[in-house]
């Protein structure tokens, strides 16, 4: 017989893979975080800036690369000013070639590194659908956990107004589908903030959803550091009627409708999942016994969408506390039409979602 | 450095080891020790394609035969430390950095002592301790990530102000470089003076398909390199003194000048695209003629004619190695295969709750290699 030498279990919380990786920060319930209301009133785009920025300062091995990201201060100046501060060896401009630098950035997080990339928009990450879907999720895998690779591709996801079919992708149904990556989407500044921290500081992959619509959204961002653990979602509105469960940029039509509903006297919950991979389905669980009917609420086409994963899981884990038949609200099932009226329609809009809650309550609308 | 292609003449290589005074002299240990390596992928490969017929080892296998010289000769002209990246024509280049012949059989037989412990069998060998970053099985994606490990040490020694000056090599066949992927990487490295150098491995084949049919401008491929203004040379691949004489001073100059390289580097396979060609796109006669020219005859040639070989040591190194494959042969067959838990290992770095709706994540054994 050969002697074969003893191969021992990982032993640590972080894989092995992560070198000198940061031990990672608390991550605190929603109700040890700091308040999520107050006078701190910056945008949504400047909350991912403070993000990068602070996190920047912290670890010398975390960068930025995008297209205008640096002297151009950024397509949507989410990175104004980070060139001054951290100079081009760190804010770097990349050709319109996203193949290539997502590639190269991958390689990059193998080396050690801690890369953040910027698509102008998520849109234009399936010419680099190769590198993100085929590397990044599965380097640590395929490589029998000797390469790991910590990395953020971050950008603008879903209708960005009037932008048509090639240019609104939602990419999250497509993209969660695939084991080893790990999907967040803030549907505010508050998240955008915490969120973002906690994505440059896990040791995995993060695809992260932003959406031009939000860019210009102001509400209170803490100054302090606060990490947003993944897989915590937000009960942004209790109600008892129905549970609404959404993510990014619909969780804010979610919330125009329940006014709507309570001015008729339907009080609604909306439940912000935050992010999509890890899914905090506990919560949703916890509401529907609760509100004893759900309705999902999302921004990509039916088929095969996040919200078909949500409700399978729902039937699954809770089935017998639903009074009603799970419902979904998504966008239209046709490609992003131009016409101001038309993409308002094919949205999830609010007064969508307020046909859809009447209808799972026999309402009459 | 000239960019004009290399002669193939033995009496031109011999002529300018003996003649052409070079601070990277070539000595008589390493042309040894060359002659160890290529004959050990050599008979590592004979093996390979055994323990396939046999079924041993399953999937797509991409057999490295014939192209030893380049696997070895290039990575004999840079550090240990030089992070490699290559595509799924893969087992030579791990050899050549040092993957034991033990780890890399083990992987193909999908044992838990294989490089990624089962998990990426023949065309995805990783070695960390010797900055192998892969063995990748989409063509042409390696070079992006040539590409990133080159731009990673620079910006630690510029950023952090850690390690040292390095080039990063990312291997590439000629299929390859009709892929995006690889004229992105190479404007971007260009761009940005990143230190990769991309190695043509160009057997005349993109898998079945002729060079001449699948790629413009076949007879000048080092246009496609001096296009993104990137310092790109020919050299002829069968000859390894030949290869590292162009080589080693080329490696130093794109270090020094921190920039990218493009080497068409001229080899041919022995075998099939891989183990299921059944090569109707080729003579028998055109195989048989690159033989002639096979690049361990040839160093071995060299080495008798100047007496450091004899038919004697060349026999011991021959049986020597063949015991070694031997045992890599049984190490690979008594490891055993990864327990149904590794199933859910090395998914997540990180493996928090409700990841999956089915899948439960967790650490499972280190990586025989760390």
């Amino acid at each position: 017989m050969t002697t074969l030498p003893t191969i021992e279990p990982v032993t640590s919380d972080i894989h092995p893979a992560i070198e000198h990786n940061l031990e990672m920060p608390a991550m605190l319930p929603n109700d040890q975080l700091p308040p999520f209301e107050g006078d701190r009133i910056i945008q949504y785009r400047e909350a991912l800036r403070e993000a990068m920025s602070e996190e920047m300062r912290r670890d010398k091995r975390v960068f930025l690369l995008g297209e205008e990201v640096a002297q151009y201060n950024g397509a949507y100046k989410i990175s104004q000013g980070m060139l001054d501060e951290f100079g081009p060896k760190r804010i770097i401009d990349t050709p319109i070639s996203e193949n290539g630098f997502a590639g190269m950035a991958i390689a990059a997080a193998m080396s050690g590194l801690r890369p953040i990339v910027e698509f102008m928009s998520w849109s234009f990450s399936f010419v680099a659908a190769d590198p993100i879907l085929n590397n990044a999720p599965k380097m640590l895998y395929m490589s029998g956990g000797q390469f790991g690779c910590p990395i953020v591709f971050r950008g603008n996801d879903g209708a960005g107004g009037q932008l048509a079919s090639t240019h609104s992708w939602c990419v999250e149904a497509l993209y969660a589908n695939v084991p080893g990556l790990k999907m967040a989407i803030p549907s505010n500044p508050y998240d955008a903030k915490g969120l973002l921290k906690t994505a440059i500081r896990d040791p995995d992959p993060v695809f992260f959803m932003e959406s031009e619509r939000m860019l210009g959204d102001k509400a209170h961002v803490p100054e302090e550091e606060y990490y947003i653990p993944f897989g915590q979602a937000r009960l942004a509105r209790e109600g008892d009627a129905v549970t609404l469960v959404s993510f990014g940029r619909p969780v804010n039509f979610c919330l125009q409708a329940a006014e709507t509903l309570a001015a008729e006297g339907i009080e609604v919950d909306v439940l912000d999942m935050r992010t999509i991979r890890p899914l905090d389905i506990e919560s949703i669980i916890e509401r529907v016994k609760i509100t004893n009917k759900v309705l999902v609420v999302d921004q990509s086409w039916p088929f095969a969408s996040i919200a078909s994963e949500v409700i399978t899981q729902i039937c699954e884990r809770c089935f017998d506390w639903l009074d009603a038949p799970p419902a979904r609200l998504n966008t239209e099932d046709v490609p992003t039409p131009y016409a101001k009226g038309l993409e308002y329609e094919y949205l999830p809009n609010p007064e969508r979602i307020v046909g859809a809650v009447k209808e799972l309550l026999g309402v009459n609308a | 450095m000239t960019q004009a292609p290399t002669s193939q003449s033995e009496s031109k290589a011999a002529q300018s080891m003996t003649s052409q005074p070079t601070s990277f002299e070539i000595t008589t240990q390493m042309k040894l020790e060359w002659l160890r390596q290529m004959q050990l992928i050599r008979e590592f490969e004979n093996r390979t394609m055994q323990a396939y017929q046999q079924a041993k080892i399953g999937g797509f296998c991409h057999i490295y035969t014939g192209q030893e010289a380049c696997a070895v000769g290039t990575i004999a002209a840079v550090n240990d430390d030089d992070p490699v990246v290559t595509a799924y024509r893969d087992h030579g280049h791990a050899l050549a950095r040092g993957m034991t012949p033990d780890a890399c059989m083990a992987e193909m037989f999908g044992k838990i002592h294989g490089c990624a412990k089962g998990k990426g069998g023949s065309m995805h060998m990783f070695d960390k301790p010797n900055w192998l970053f892969g063995g990748h099985g989409i063509v042409g994606a390696q070079t992006p990530l040539g590409a990133g490990l080159a731009f990673a040490e620079k910006y630690k020694l510029e950023v952090m102000g850690e390690g040292k000056k390095k080039v990063s090599l990312a291997y590439l066949g000629d299929g390859a470089i009709d892929q995006g992927a690889f004229h992105e990487a190479l404007n971007y490295s260009a761009v940005h003076d990143i230190p990769c150098i991309f190695i043509i491995e160009n057997n005349g084949y993109s898998m079945g398909t002729a060079i001449h049919r699948h790629t413009a401008n076949a007879d000048n491929l080092i246009s496609r390199g001096q296009s993104y203004g990137i310092n790109s040379v020919e050299i002829d691949g069968l000859d390894i003194c030949d290869l590292y004489n162009e080589f080693k001073p080329f490696v130093e100059q794109c270090r020094e000048n921190s920039r990218p390289g493009f080497v068409d580097l001229k080899t041919y396979r022995y075998q099939g695209h891989s183990m299921s060609d059944p090569q109707k796109y080729r003579t028998k006669d055109e195989v048989e003629e690159y033989k002639e020219k096979d690049s361990i005859a040839r160093l071995l040639g060299q080495l008798m004619d100047s007496g450091d070989m004899t038919e004697d040591s060349w026999k011991a190194m021959q049986k020597e190695i063949k015991e070694q494959v031997r045992a890599a042969m049984k190490f690979a067959e008594e490891s055993p295969a990864p327990e149904s838990s590794e199933l859910f290992t090395d998914v997540y770095a990180n493996p928090e709750k409700n990841l999956s709706p089915t899948a439960v994540y967790t650490h499972g054994l280190n990586n025989p290699l760390l």
